[in-house]
């Protein structure tokens, strides 16, 4: 399965969800997206979309940047 | 139909790009999202015309130091993402003299306002 990172580093609220959801059109099944965020609103957002369209959330983290590490598999 | 639907009355920074925050976080969560475009908010969306909205206010000032995505980019992304429909009030066309053509491709043609408080019956409406 594959894996991607997308930098949203510096977007915001909306931009780091919807450049997730624009990668995610692009992969297949079982992979894997890490989704960079600065913007605080996407740590709690991001899940709650996830959750609502059928994903699964992988882990949340945040560096000691303050940088968002948010990790999503592709479910469907 | 249910779904939500938004209607962009003011042309203002600030009020288009919460209607568009609106709709493409809707759309792209699984809502069917229709807007209606009509008053100020009507030109952005000619084809043309500046998709730099006037701010009113601080966050609007602020949007703009931050360079924050313009409220047009926003609607794209509701409609490529989301599958979310933006029509244009064909009375405001008719007072501008505009033609479908003459529209942003994002807008899919010309909407009364009649037909969309029908579609809208028993969804949300949110009004910007």
């Amino acid at each position: 399965m594959a894996e991607r990172t997308v930098d949203a580093r510096g977007s915001f609220c909306p931009g780091p969800l919807m450049e997730l959801i624009a990668n995610m059109k692009s992969m297949q099944v079982g992979d894997t997206l890490e989704l960079l965020s600065t913007d605080a609103g996407s740590a709690k957002d991001v899940p709650e979309w996830v959750h609502k369209v059928g994903h699964e959330m992988v882990d949340t983290n945040q560096d000691s940047e303050g940088t968002f590490h948010i990790r999503v598999r592709k479910a469907k | 139909m249910a779904g939500m639907f938004i209607i962009c009355l003011n042309g203002d920074r600030e009020h288009l790009q919460f209607a568009a925050m609106a709709a493409s976080v809707a759309a792209v969560s699984g809502t069917d999202v229709q807007v209606f475009l009509s008053m100020n908010a009507f030109p952005h969306f000619i084809k043309g015309h500046s998709k730099q909205a006037p701010v009113s206010g601080v966050l609007g000032k602020k949007m703009e130091e931050h360079k924050v995505p313009e409220f047009f980019n926003i609607f794209e992304q509701a409609v490529e993402l989301g599958d979310a429909k933006i029509w244009a009030c064909s009375m405001a066309m008719d007072v501008m003299g505009v033609k479908e053509d003459e529209l942003e491709p994002i807008v899919a043609g010309a909407m009364g306002l009649t037909k969309f408080f029908s579609d809208a019956e028993g969804g949300q409406i949110l009004t910007f």
